[in-house]
């Protein structure tokens, strides 16, 4: 196998919190503990997990929008955590992101089409302006958007439309990675699939990397090659997408799925409902253990005593649950 | 069949708006028996949420409503406001999407739960608290007796959700109104939430009116669904019909855009386009632009919602009753 893209090892990222009074030290919320994972070229890998779990601080850590508290980031081979903040830019150019909000990610003030050809003056600074139009109204093609549309405002586009202007900022600098923040869930469903089939057709076009993080696990189930399954910060399954959908193995990534409703009444009502009791607990107070334990309709007693690692249960499967990779 | 226990005739609302006046709903004709569960699914914008805010006398200033919206006989529209403040939240009460804005982040929930039994049902304080600790049990609330001494913000999103579906059943409502309850919540926390609609449903008898964009959360709750686009009803039918055999094209063009779970998909069909400027709406048939199968009739007539056939109906030219749907 070819050497991966992208590697992570151990990131972990911390926010300092103030205590709960006045005088309280300050505490520090792990949103991101140690998560090891690598992306191979032309993947797309799902991040999935629900809110707090850390899967945007886990997307904003690996561009170092955020900085990780420690571990390591090796893009094609090198650490990019130590990088001075100008060899970091010049690495942005292959390394970019879509939000989720697609209005509020765009300057209101500018024109879109130098929100788009902002990239280019940063990256490709050499370049004369009619080169530059040139490129704007290409990547404005790529994604749908027709190219007298290029002295417009953001507020005069719909959520789609602006969605849209996010990809052609993210993708004109022909970058190798996009990490894609939750970049459908706030439109309508006619709009949303228009725009999983651009990513969709992107993808196959130039071959992206893709990091795809979402709470929607039909989504994922579109888009992704392989999924990592986070919770409280954790990764606790990762596997190829066919075995988490056909054969899921933490008791969490089970109970998500079963959860996730189905467009379809005759399903819904044949199927039996993983119901969680409780809600996920706080980062700031976690569990001993296994975070999950609390949740969990499998917990035992050694599940509070120590932090569950990753381990294979089959090939390219991995989850953190000894008590079912032991299978007890 | 069992009787109606509310209906609307003709239910149009209307906006004024510095460019014009906008028809958030035109026309709408619904009808819910007790215990029945009704679903409204469209996207934004298809007037799904302003009916009943307008039902529930909380249509923005610039909003108009017409037409009829009676629950037991009595027309909610015409009555004054005093007179509304009576049925509402007694006889009919409504479960918000964002359960923080929903709730007095002032008050505890102790007061925000029992001023709807003082008012409405003159309970003593002693008797209120009672019966509201009882509720925030039946809703799912652990150590309901502590909770019930908390503000809004030191509960998470399910329980406040849970503590706003608590409010709304205390007067044990005839008619439950639930817009989007679920869509503010994470997977496992909808998950919980829609098994206790489930579950109070069967227990109160409760007609629950369904607003959500979700097929998904529509298809597991729902016995009938209307779907809207643009302010119209384009299609009315049990579920089971809905999901198995849509006829207008909007409701085809939303199951084949809708990811799913269960299955594996090789692409998405979206619906291309985008929906109408509710300002100015096409002549024909609101959906015409959009659609895969529109002829020219459709852009020049409006359809009529007609039935066609036992229990269901739709709006569009090319969908003829008990016959075959368009090719």
């Amino acid at each position: 196998m070819s050497p991966p893209l992208l590697e992570v090892q151990d990131i972990r990222t911390e926010f300092s919190v103030s205590g709960t009074g006045l005088f309280q030290p300050k505490r520090a919320l792990r949103a991101v503990a140690d998560i090891s994972f690598s992306i191979q070229e032309g993947e797309t890998l799902g991040v999935v997990g629900e809110s707090g779990c850390g899967k945007s601080t886990l997307g904003r850590s690996l561009l170092r929008l955020i900085e990780p508290t420690a571990g390591r980031v090796v893009w094609q081979g090198k650490d990019i955590v130590g990088l001075s903040s100008e060899e970091m830019r010049q690495k942005r150019r292959d390394m970019q992101m879509i939000f989720q909000d697609p209005i509020a990610s765009l300057d209101p003030r500018m024109t879109i089409g130098d929100i788009i050809a902002e990239p280019l003056t940063v990256f490709e600074a050499a370049l004369s302006k009619a080169d530059r139009r040139a490129r704007v109204l290409e990547v404005m093609d790529t994604v749908g958007l027709a190219g007298d549309m290029l002295n417009r405002y953001p507020h005069e586009f719909s959520g789609g439309q602006a969605q849209r202007i996010g990809i052609a900022r993210a993708i004109i600098t022909r970058p190798k990675l996009v990490v894609c923040d939750e970049p459908v869930s706030a439109l309508d469903v006619s709009i949303q699939a228009q725009i999983i089939n651009l990513l969709q057709d992107l993808k196959h076009k130039f071959g992206l990397t893709m990091i795809f993080i979402s709470h929607d696990l039909s989504i994922m189930r579109l888009i992704s090659d392989r999924i990592m399954v986070l919770y409280l910060g954790r990764v606790v399954e990762l596997a190829d997408k066919a075995a988490l959908f056909s054969d899921p193995k933490h008791p969490y990534t089970r109970a998500l799925l079963s959860a996730a409703p189905v467009p379809d009444p005759k399903t819904a009502r044949a199927r039996q409902r993983i119901v969680l009791h409780g809600d996920p607990p706080s980062p700031l107070d976690p569990p001993s253990g296994c975070a999950f334990r609390t949740r969990c309709p499998l917990a035992e007693a050694r599940c509070a005593t120590r932090v569950q690692e990753l381990e294979s249960v089959a090939p390219g499967h991995e989850i953190a649950c000894e008590v079912v990779a032991g299978g007890s | 069949m069992t009787e109606n226990i509310f209906k609307t005739e003709g239910l149009t609302v209307r906006f004024d708006t510095p460019d014009g006046e906008v028809q958030a709903v035109s026309g709408l004709n619904l009808e819910i028996a007790a215990g029945e569960t009704v679903a409204i699914v469209g996207e934004s914008g298809s007037g799904k949420s302003q009916t009943f805010l307008s039902v529930m006398g909380l249509l923005s200033k610039n909003g108009r409503a017409s037409g009829k919206a009676t629950l037991e006989g009595r027309d909610l529209l015409t009555m004054s406001a005093r007179e509304l403040d009576i049925y509402r939240g007694r006889d009919i009460s409504m479960v918000f999407q964002d359960p923080m804005t929903g709730l007095n982040p002032s008050l505890k929930i102790s007061r925000q739960l029992t001023e709807t039994l003082e008012v409405h049902q003159g309970c003593t304080r002693a008797e209120a608290d009672k019966r509201a600790i009882a509720m925030l049990e039946s809703v799912g609330i652990p150590d309901p007796k502590r909770r019930f001494r908390m503000y809004p913000h030191e509960l998470s999103g399910g329980m406040r959700q849970r503590v706003m579906i608590a409010m709304a059943l205390l007067c044990e409502p005839k008619l439950l109104v639930a817009d989007e309850p679920t869509t503010a919540l994470d997977v496992t926390i909808q998950a919980q939430i829609l098994e206790l609609f489930a579950d109070l449903k069967k227990r109160f008898n409760t007609a629950l009116v369904l607003i959500s964009h979700d097929l998904g959360v529509v298809a597991g709750l729902a016995d009938r669904v209307f779907v809207m686009y643009a302010g119209c009803v384009v299609e009315e039918a049990p579920v089971d019909d809905l999901f198995e055999n849509p006829k207008h094209p909007y409701t085809k063009a939303l199951l084949a855009s809708t990811p799913r779970i269960d299955t594996d998909l090789e692409n998405l069909e979206p619906i291309p386009g985008r929906p109408p400027n509710l300002q100015r709406l096409p002549k024909g048939c609101a959906f015409a632009a959009r659609c895969s199968v529109a002829e020219q009739q459709c852009r020049e007539i409006r359809p009529p919602l007609k039935g066609i056939a036992e229990k269901r109906t739709c709006a569009c030219l090319l969908v003829r009753a008990e016959e075959r749907e368009p090719a």
